[in-house]
């Protein structure tokens, strides 16, 4: 019994700003920031749902909901799906071809896994800063990861050789067996990655903050950010229906494949 | 991010194509990319430290040798920001790293067992990890906001019976960065719990059976058997940690721009407000080598860490 009254407290604690989120989305501004009377639903409205593109312009910030939802819609599906491609090509490489240089190759992604985005995104902004307020800046550092590199690179090399060699014998080349082999036994691998670098790009603040100035490159994460980093009273109603709106399409994404985003996150801590 | 690396079965470590150079062609989009956008701004890095340049500007770059590093460590008001912003670092790993690990090992074990009510506590604890830093911080943002209409004044108010005197959560120099461990906590742990659960449902079950056919009490089992069995998964969480402490800037950015007086400043804010806001980019470059280095050694100690026990 003691263990279902912990659960419930930590539930609770965990579950309250979620809580406290949504609620307040359909609040009045006056009632969102009403101390204890904020966490009660009395007068429901969508006033804030409807004011959002009205709040844009009203405000510091200028751009529209759908421009903001385009921007971070198209800069995830290159990540992922760009990611996907290149990524469990270069993972299959170094599992299953013979060359040399390989294990020198091997421990340069091992190096790179380490090192975190944001200690390099100063040089990359200096870098790419001829490429600002366009949508693939957004995404070109994100595509080729080391960390996605290696965890196909562990699936590949997990996985029993037998079909493959069989289609040696047959005379199918490392390309052709990748596609028709591997691709249709591989789900898991693809379905981690794809769902881990969903999760860090659709998050991303850092860098789209170094590379966008104009409200037309804005995805979501810069344009709520501005929302919530304005030092004056900001309109808690209409930043929640905001906070809402970014995390709708992952919450749905999330409940749908609720073991797969699991499994994925405990993949990483690979056999520890 | 860092994996726990163990080796492989030798049984899959076969290479299918031995002959020439045949297939080599699939490498070379994903690590050119990651050359081109992670070893090379690595190396650049270094160079830009080393010299001062402006961006978008005709200005000549001009070498200036280990400046930007003396600065960290000499120049009398750089210095003292600098340093701050790594203590901050610091606390924020010193209260993070046990207060995180020690929340999530004990919530997994709460919610590693079977039913309706125990799996939606999973997914509850599990949520935040999906929610973007920008989310969690404008969530923050209203539960800390100040005066008597804040909800954690109102909270705290309501279980003192109008004791509580109402916070400046966000604006106070003592209360700013424990207010931003807070919310990085409720974000992470989720996190951290899932890859505990993970490594609690690794460990045999014929392991705690065989300490029960022993006599052992419950705290016994978890000493001698859970304990043991996590610990390569305890090492990869905690250094998982340390790093993001390191790594800390979102919701410092959003929140309090590093303020009040610094007491919330860490060194990825000082590094891209020195290269992004001011401008001096071979500073925030400076800065970015020095995060990197501290990076890699504490990878390097977790993986000598991690081959003790092999010996």
């Amino acid at each position: 019994m003691g263990t279902y009254a912990l659960l419930a407290f930590f539930m609770v604690l965990f579950l309250f700003p979620v809580y406290y989120l949504v609620l307040g989305s359909f609040e009045s501004p006056a009632q969102t920031l009403n101390g204890l009377h904020a966490a009660i639903p009395t007068s429901l409205t969508f006033d804030n749902y409807t004011g959002l593109n009205h709040a844009f312009f009203s405000s510091t910030i200028t751009g529209s909901l759908e421009g903001f939802y385009t921007v971070s819609t198209l800069v995830s599906l290159i990540v992922v799906a760009g990611g996907l491609v290149v990524n469990s090509l270069a993972g299959y490489g170094l599992a299953r071809l013979k060359f040399r240089g390989r294990r020198l190759l091997l421990l340069l992604v091992i190096v790179l896994v380490i090192i975190p985005f944001e200690a390099i995104a100063v040089p990359l902004y200096y870098m790419l800063n001829g490429l600002r307020n366009t949508i693939i800046v957004q995404a070109l550092p994100f595509i080729g990861s080391a960390f996605s590199i290696y965890l196909f690179y562990t699936f590949f090399l997990n996985m029993p050789p037998q079909l493959e060699e069989a289609a040696r014998i047959d005379g199918a080349g490392p390309w052709r067996t990748f596609v028709q082999i591997i691709l249709p036994n591989a789900k898991p691998a693809f379905a981690s990655v794809a769902i881990l670098s969903f999760i860090q790009i659709w998050s991303s603040y850092l860098w789209p903050l170094m590379m966008t100035s104009q409200p037309s490159a804005y995805p979501l994460s810069i344009a709520i950010g501005n929302l919530v980093k304005q030092q004056s009273t900001p309109n808690y109603g209409e930043m929640f229906a905001f906070g809402v709106l970014l995390v709708v399409p992952m919450a749905i994404f999330f409940i749908v494949f609720q073991r797969w985003f699991i499994r994925s996150v405990a993949s990483l801590a690979v056999k520890g | 991010m860092i994996t726990a690396t163990t080796p492989l079965p030798k049984r899959h470590r076969r290479k299918i194509w031995t002959e020439g150079r045949v297939g080599l062609t699939m490498l070379v989009p994903g690590i050119g990319l990651v050359v081109a956008f992670m070893l090379i701004p690595f190396f650049f890095s270094i160079w830009l430290s080393m010299h001062v340049e402006i961006v978008g500007s005709n200005i000549p770059v001009r070498a200036v040798g280990w400046l930007f590093f003396e600065h960290m460590f000499d120049d009398p008001i750089f210095r003292g920001v600098f340093l701050k912003s790594l203590e901050n670092n610091g606390i924020f790993a010193a209260l993070v790293v046990p207060c995180q690990t020690l929340l999530a090992l004990f919530l997994a074990i709460l919610v590693n067992r079977s039913g309706a009510f125990v799996k939606f506590c999973r997914t509850t604890f599990f949520l935040p990890v999906v929610f973007p830093m920008v989310l969690t911080s404008l969530i923050w943002k209203a539960i800390l906001a100040p005066g008597p209409d804040g909800m954690l004044n109102a909270i705290l108010r309501a279980v003192t019976f109008g004791h509580f005197t109402p916070q400046y959560w966000l604006g106070n120099v003592h209360l700013a960065l424990p207010s931003i461990i807070v919310l990085s906590i409720w974000q992470g742990t989720g996190f951290q719990m899932v890859i505990f659960l993970a490594g609690l449902q690794g460990i045999p079950s014929s392991h705690y059976e065989a300490a029960l056919i022993d006599g052992a009490k419950k705290w016994q089992l978890f000493r001698d058997v859970t304990m043991p069995g996590l610990r390569n998964t305890t090492i990869f969480v905690i250094i998982v940690t340390t790093i993001f402490s390191l790594r800390v800037f979102d919701q410092i950015y959003l929140l309090t721009q590093g303020g009040p007086l610094n007491a919330t400043s860490s060194v990825m804010y000082l590094a891209v407000s020195q290269a992004y806001v001011a401008n001096n980019v071979g500073q925030g470059a400076a800065i970015s080598v020095v995060l990197c280095f501290i990076i890699l050694l504490l990878s390097l100690i977790q993986r000598q860490v991690l081959r003790e026990r092999v010996d």
